[in-house]
């Protein structure tokens, strides 16, 4: 064998090649696995304690009109034939309901994680592309063209099952009832209302919708969604685009409303409050509940138990994991350190 | 037409009538067939075209998807995918579509890569220069336009283009050399025949003259075996039938050498050609590791159905009442509601195992076969199995079986070449019981030869010295070594070189080649052999010629080869060297009382010995000898078995004249490398096909057995003695009482196991008294080292092969470097062969080869370490990851009504296997090291911690299994409980506007993924144990990929996606303060368990490999600091052992200690060796003058360390 062979067979002699890189070698011993849940568990139960205070210090209120009960002002309105029904619940405060006022309504048992209904939707026609108002997406389907074959816009199940119940809080005092004004601008996400969702730039909005029909459930068109706001109309209705982002959960809440205007902006004072609402979002077919819950937020987002809980849990469990470490390695004479 | 016509048109064109033919017939130089010749049946060759490419451009991608489809994994994902295409279902087709294509594009690539190579190197090959004689003139054309037929004029170094048949060389004898390097690895000359009555036809007129056909077999493999006839026209007269066999065949790929030119006849061509017919693909080997990896397939690809059918289930039991069957708001079609429930729930269920398919990893086939491809070059790469001498480092010939290296459990060797160097040095010879030991060589010199011999026991007396003289010209003649004459030789360096021109002998066998040079030493001196006669120097300095008639070559069943000779005052001789066992049945007379004794005394020393012994033979005897034998090699039919036969007449009634003794000596650190494999739990088994009394003695020095090894004999002698059937039981019954009475001490007591091939034969022949081999395979179980002496090549695999089946499947490694040990590495779990000296055939059909046997220590005991524990997580942790990725799916199922609603978006859906947590896994796949390799070489026992696939048993993949369940439980209802009907908002201080948003199912599943990705990533960083810059790099790497690919997909309208769910998600997310914490939280508490649990088992019940660990944590570069008891320990051993066994040459090295201490030691030895410049076949001189026993260290191999 010639020595160029010899030179040319070598392998290179590299510290990767020899798998001799240089390395961290960590190892979960004693010193660094004790102290590190020790310092876990205090910081975890520190946070814990922070978000289970700043959680019971939110105040949440919430009021069922679904109107199972025969004694609900609501009842009369789960009958499906009437139409245009309003019920009132009243409800009073014995203290300031800090503000900022956050207005929900919730929903249970209400799927609108299915599957068939979340792709019921034509994203495109949603992005005001006039050509997708006449030819919606076959995913829109069942709701895709009504009886007479005209195109449904907006198209499919989720635009067509939108909320359609409306709030109105009224307090209560001596000199008659005083409405509680509502706030309906950016509860939707900004880049929903922005960029995601567009109305075709036609003017007015109207005569895009010429040929098309409203969807099935929907009282008014696309274009009169909100008749007070004519800015709030069409596939950027804030109502519209909370409504089509879906929930992840059969329970859930979306945000309907916010109390910050006016001398309501620092919290519902205490005293009698009446909402008004206009029912007409059938729920119980599924046997679905419908409520409206008034909630204030932290620093954290509304009130949520379970974290600040689960920090604690898990905080308190490092710390006894520590200690049962200690005994076991007290007891089996640190192998790692002998 | 005419019927004949026909005929022929259809065999021609018939490619099934040629395989009926068992023998074609070649018309030499493509004449028509001379007249009188017979029914000529004309067949169609394939022209001389190499095609070792699998694939041509236009079939590479219907036969390269087919080919990929045939492996289940892929053909699993494209039903998945098709499923996908034909209904609707939860995920678009792209989600399996895209891993596919990926995996289907990386595996074509590579292979189309290769194959284009392949390609390329036919080409060059195919289109090289031939010359061809065509119309009385040598024409060159391209190596693929040759045809069966066409005679080729091949120069000097050429490469031979097909297999031919020698006509005529250059050379006056009409021999020619060659070189089978390129085929065999034997780089020795052979000499190859001309048929005396071609050999005349000299020029390309004289050729073209030439009026002969071949008849010859069919193609077959054996690179050895070639059976045919030549007839040779002569005018009108008959044709001259002459036999042909291998030594006329000139095979493809080997190169001539010493030889002007030659021309001979095509007869195999392209893939016809013995080297083609030897390429074909081995069977495929599965690892251990693989078949687990398929049973836990099997498992989830269980999971999977039931989870899709439990969905399915409880959707339709769900769906009883028809409000949640299809409440107002979410109308089914008139389409889907006129859809037969069966149709639906079928549908139902493909849809499931779509949404839920990705839990059986795709891309884990790819990353084991990436792991395995890349891995197996770290051992290539790896210095420290580099050979100086040979130039050559180890090689992997499947990278399939990388993993099994840490799992051998049984290791089989061979003996000669793989534990000894198979470096033959010539010790002694015995005339009729009076023994001649060349000595004077010590300090390099060839002394003249009146002064070499010396003899022990006394002078022979007269009559005596006719023995004697016959005994070295038995030596000097019988043989196949050829002479050299050349300055270098290409390969390895033989006889004494010292500047001048000198011959060199050269051999297949080293056996020959060491008798011929002792004798030499002795003084008698081959020369050479010319035209026929065997050229002898004597003692006397004259010359004696002998004329060579016959050579009776050796073969492995007769353990003997013979020569006829005819000496110049005209006598016939017959002499013959061969095993003892195979000579002293045929010896008549001579002194075999003497010559049995020194043998067995020879061999108890591990001295390989042979008897040689003679017959005159009678001009009659010899006419009746020729006439056998020749009748033998012109049969075409049973040629084998017919000479065999014709040996068998004439090799008997011998006259014994002695017997040789030559040395071999142990390889460097064979003693160390099994010391080290015993340590690390395996049994070594030597088989070989020697003498027992030298295996053993093989087997002490190389520490195989200990003295404190109780042997146990299973061989003939014993068995002749008692019968078979009390030898088993009394054997099995020791070792059984052994076993009961020591329960603690297991190492204290151990048993070495003996036994020889006729014995095996006996107790693997199950007989009416009962089946031995459970006896068998009991007794061997219990023993620590077992030596089977004796052995047929066949017989080895046979071994192997009980021990495969034996009721614990273990798992066996064999080791061999000859031809005779292919057999049993074939058979073998893993094959590994050693790059000796007895050709190649044994690496090239292993499964890795290495240069020397010292290094199957780093091999097993570190490589395979590595690589076992490597891909074992691997596979853990890929069903592991995939579980966390799917189950919270699954779980989700629950809390959607059961509608196949993915909980990912799809592009995290796609990439979640390929892109996010693909690299690190593959990465620490590659790199970790649990311990460090000099921990792993130190300290054997380790290796015991990952036996029987310790890593990868049920409990493990369980546990694994559960830690993924459980994290997927936590990342779920992690998520589930922050968003179950609370406000999950967050104030958005960061967003334009004061706003409160609420976060939808794709921010859930986003949340889910994020936590998921993470954990995982973090999960593989708490198991790496070494971290390199490749690491760091990889896992943050692909943490960071994961974030910065979630930005940019929500962070901008992809044009071409016709939907924009994931906009803005990720950052709506990540702005939430709750979000931080809940991810922060979810991924401790999954992480938690799995850390609580490693830290209380390490603390509590510490492995081994833990222990080295933390043992190697303390002393950070332990390198050199092997515990000095230990060390003094095996010194002392040595110094009581006083048996003379002088193998053991290398014990310094064998101690595996430091480099000074052993250094130290050689310094102050060499001056007893008798000078600096030593050769190394000083080492065992020295011992033997000396006699002295271990204590000694021989400095022979140390010089080059």
């Amino acid at each position: 064998m010639s020595k160029e062979e010899n030179t040319a067979n070598r392998p290179d002699n590299t510290a990767f090649t020899q798998q001799r890189l240089p390395a961290w070698q960590p190892m979960l011993s004693a010193g660094i696995v004790i102290p590190g849940f020790v310092i876990i568990g205090v910081a975890f139960i520190g946070i814990g304690v922070a978000l289970f205070v700043t959680s019971q210090n939110i105040q949440v209120l919430e009021k069922d009109y679904t109107g199972i009960e025969r004694n609900s002002s609501c009842f009369k309105c789960t009958n499906p034939r009437v139409k245009n029904c309003n019920c009132t619940i009243n409800f009073s405060l014995d203290k300031l309901f800090e503000g900022p006022v956050f207005v929900y309504y919730g929903l249970s048992n209400y799927f609108q994680n299915y599957r068939k209904y979340g792709v019921s939707k034509d994203a495109v026609q949603l992005t005001g592309d006039l050509a997708y108002f006449t030819e919606p997406s076959t995913t829109c389907a069942p709701y895709q063209r009504d009886a007479k074959d005209k195109p449904i816009v907006p198209c499919g199940s989720i635009a067509n099952s939108m909320f359609n119940d409306t709030f109105k809080l009224f307090q209560i005092v001596n000199s008659g009832n005083v409405e509680v004004p509502f706030d309906g601008k950016g509860i939707a996400w900004w880049t929903d209302y922005n960029i995601k969702y567009r109305n075709p730039t036609t003017n007015p909005l109207k005569n895009a919708f010429n040929d098309t029909v409203k969807p099935i459930f929907w009282p008014r068109p696309a274009y009169e969604l909100d008749p007070t706001n004519s800015a709030n109309n069409g596939f950027i209705n804030q109502d519209f685009l909370v409504w089509m982002r879906r929930s992840a959960l059969p329970n859930f809440r979306k945000l309907y409303r916010r109390i910050t205007e006016g001398e309501y902006a620092k919290g519902l004072p205490a005293g009698d409050y009446a909402l008004v609402i206009g029912y007409n979002y059938p729920v119980l077919a599924f046997e679905g509940r419908k409520k409206v819950v008034f909630s204030n937020v932290s620093w954290m987002g509304g009130k949520n138990q379970f974290l600040g809980i689960a920090y604690l849990v898990i905080g308190s469990l490092c710390v006894v994991m520590s200690i049962v470490m200690l005994i076991v390695y007290a007891k089996f004479k640190f192998p790692d350190e002998e | 037409m005419d019927f004949s016509v026909l005929r022929n048109l259809i065999s021609r064109y018939c490619a099934g009538e040629e395989n009926w033919l068992d023998s074609r017939t070649v018309y030499i130089g493509q004449k028509e067939p001379p007249p009188g010749a017979e029914a000529y049946i004309p067949q169609r060759y394939p022209d001389n075209r190499i095609v070792s490419s699998k694939y041509t451009f236009w079939n590479f991608i219907p036969k390269n998807l087919f080919e990929q489809f045939r492996r289940i994994a892929n053909f699993y994902f494209l039903v998945i995918f098709l499923v996908q295409l034909i209904i609707d279902t939860p995920t678009s087709p792209v989600t399996s579509g895209l891993p596919l294509f990926f995996v289907i594009t990386v595996t074509a690539i590579k292979q189309g890569y290769e194959d284009w190579l392949r390609h390329k190197a036919d080409c060059s090959i195919n289109e090289c220069p031939v010359d061809v004689v065509q119309q009385g003139k040598a024409a060159r054309t391209q190596s693929h336009k040759l045809r069966v037929g066409d005679v080729v004029v091949v120069k000097e170094d050429e490469t031979f283009p097909c297999d031919l048949v020698l006509l005529s060389s250059s050379r006056e004898d009409g021999t020619c050399y060659v070189t089978t390097a390129s085929l065999d690895g034997e780089s020795s000359h052979k000499t190859y025949y001309a048929v005396p009555d071609t050999k005349a036809f000299r020029t390309d007129r004289e050729v073209e003259s030439l009026h002969a056909t071949i008849e010859c077999e069919q193609p077959q493999p054996d690179l050895y075996k070639f059976v045919g006839r030549i007839n040779v026209y002569k005018d009108t007269e008959e044709p001259v039938a002459r036999p042909l066999g291998s030594e006329n065949l000139l095979l493809r790929g080997a190169t001539l050498k010493n030889t002007h030119h030659i021309y001979a006849v095509a007869i195999y061509t392209g893939m016809e050609t013995k080297m083609a017919l030897n390429y074909q693909s081995k069977s495929q080997k599965r690892s251990a590791v693989e078949k687990s990896m398929n049973a836990f397939l099997i498992v989830y690809l269980c999971i999977l159905i039931s989870k899709a059918v439990i969905n399915t289930v409880l959707k339709y039991a769900w769906q009883w009442s028809p409000d949640r069957d299809e409440p107002w708001y979410n109308h089914r079609t008139e389409n889907e509601r006129q859809r037969p429930v069966v149709i639906r729930a079928f549908t139902d269920f493909l849809a499931f195992m779509v949404l839920f398919n990705y839990i059986i990893p795709v891309s884990m086939y790819v990353t084991v076969e990436m792991q395995k491809f890349l891995g197996s070059y770290f051992i290539t790469w790896d210095e420290e199995m580099f050979d100086e001498e040979l130039g050559e480092g180890a090689q992997v010939n499947t990278s399939d079986l990388n993993e099994e290296l840490g799992q051998v459990e049984y290791v089989f060797t061979d003996k000669t070449g793989t534990l000894t160097e198979n470096n033959m040095e010539f010790i002694e010879c015995c005339v009729d019981g009076n023994v001649y030991v060349p000595h004077a060589i010590c300090n390099g010199q060839i002394l003249s030869a009146a002064s070499s011999i010396d003899m022990i026991d006394s002078s022979p007396g007269g009559y005596r010295r006719e023995h004697e003289d016959l005994f070295f010209r038995a030596l000097c003649l019988c043989h196949t070594v050829q002479v050299k004459e050349e300055e270098t030789v290409d390969g390895i360096k033989r006889g004494f070189h010292q500047g001048r021109p000198t011959s060199f002998y050269i051999s297949s066998s080293p056996d020959e080649v060491a008798l011929v040079e002792g004798m030499k030493r002795l003084g008698y001196t081959y020369l050479r052999l010319k035209d026929n006669y065997m050229e002898i120097l004597n003692k006397d300095d004259e010359i004696e010629r002998f004329e060579l008639l016959h050579v009776l070559n050796f073969d492995s069943v007769r353990r003997r080869m013979s020569v006829i000779v005819k000496s110049s005052s005209g006598e016939y001789l017959l002499f013959c060297k061969g095993a003892d066992s195979s000579i002293f049945p045929r010896v008549v007379s001579g002194k075999v009382e003497q010559v049995k004794a020194r043998v067995e005394q020879n061999a108890v020393e591990g001295l390989r010995t042979l008897c040689v012994a003679f017959r005159r033979l009678s001009p009659d005897d010899y006419q009746e000898a020729c006439l056998l034998l020749t009748q033998a090699k012109l049969a075409l039919q049973d040629r084998e078995q017919r000479l065999a036969q014709a040996y068998d007449a004439i090799e008997r009634d011998f006259v014994l004249l002695g017997a040789t003794a030559v040395e071999d000596r142990l390889q460097e650190k064979a003693a160390d490398t099994i010391e080290s494999l015993h340590k690390a739990g395996m049994k070594v088994w030597v088989l070989t096909g020697d003498k027992m009394e030298t295996a053993a003695a093989t087997c002490y020095a190389s520490k195989l057995f200990r003295r404190s090894t109780q042997i146990l004999e299973l061989t003939k002698k014993r068995t002749e003695e008692q019968s078979l059937h009390d030898v088993m039981f009394e054997l099995s019954r020791t070792v059984l009482r052994q076993r009961s009475m020591s329960g603690l001490s297991v190492d204290c007591l151990d048993y070495g196991l003996i036994i020889d091939g006729a014995t095996l034969t006996a107790v693997l022949k199950s007989g009416p008294e009962g089946n031995y081999q459970e006896v068998f395979l009991e007794v061997s179980r219990n023993c620590s080292a077992v030596l089977c002496c004796r052995m047929a090549p066949l017989q080895k695999a046979q071994i192997v092969k009980l021990i495969k089946a034996s009721k614990e499947h273990p798992i066996t490694l064999a080791i061999g470097d000859g031809a005779n040990d292919v057999s049993m590495i074939l058979e073998a779990h893993v094959g590994i062969g050693i790059m000796g000296k007895e050709g190649r055939q044994a690496a090239r059909n292993s499964d890795y080869a290495i240069p020397k046997f010292k290094h199957l220590k780093k091999m097993l005991l570190v490589h395979g370490h590595y690589y076992y524990i490597r891909i074992a997580e691997l596979v853990q942790y890929f069903f592991y990851k995939n579980v966390c990725f799917i189950f919270p799916q699954f779980l989700f199922q629950f809390f959607c009504g059961f509608s196949q609603q993915p909980l990912y978006d799809t592009a995290y859906l796609t990439l979640y296997n390929i892109s996010f947590t693909s690299l690190p896994i593959l990465l620490y796949s590659l790199v970790e090291q649990h311990v460090s390799m000099d921990t792993l070489r130190r300290d054997p026992s380790l290796y015991k911690d990952i036996t029987k696939n310790s890593l990868l048993r049920w409990p493990v993949f369980l546990y694994w299994t559960c830690l993924g369940v459980f994290d997927a439980v936590v990342f779920f209802f992690g998520a589930y409980f922050l968003f179950d009907n609370t406000t999950f908002t967050s104030n958005g201080q960061l967003m334009t506007t004061n706003t409160q948003m609420m976060f939808g199912n794709w921010t859930f599943g986003t949340l889910v993924f994020t936590v998921l990705v993470f954990t995982v990533t973090i999960k593989l960083a708490l198991d790496t144990h070494h971290w390199t810059w490749i690491n760091h790099f990889v896992i943050w790497g692909s943490l960071l990929f994961y974030v910065i690919f979630s930005l940019l997909w929500g962070g901008i309208i992809w044009p071409f996606l016709n939907y924009q769910r994931m906009y803005y998600v990720f950052m709506q997310m990540l702005s939430s303060g709750p979000a931080w914490l809940s991810i922060i939280l979810l991924i401790t508490i999954s992480l938690l368990p799995d850390i609580i649990k490693k830290v209380l088992c390490r603390a509590m019940c510490p492995t081994p490999t833990e222990r080295a660990q933390g043992t190697e944590k303390l002393t950070r570069g332990p390198a050199d600091s092997t515990p000095l008891p230990s060390h003094y320990r095996l010194l002392k051993g040595h110094a009581a052992d006083s048996s003379r066994i002088h193998l053991g040459v290398p014990e310094t090295s064998a101690l595996g200690m430091p480099q000074p201490f052993p250094q130290k030691l050689l310094l102050a030895q060499r001056p007893k060796g008798g000078g600096p410049d030593l050769c190394s076949a000083v080492g065992p001189c020295v011992l033997r003058l000396s006699g002295a026993g271990f204590a000694y260290y021989a400095p022979g191999p140390e010089t080059s360390v």
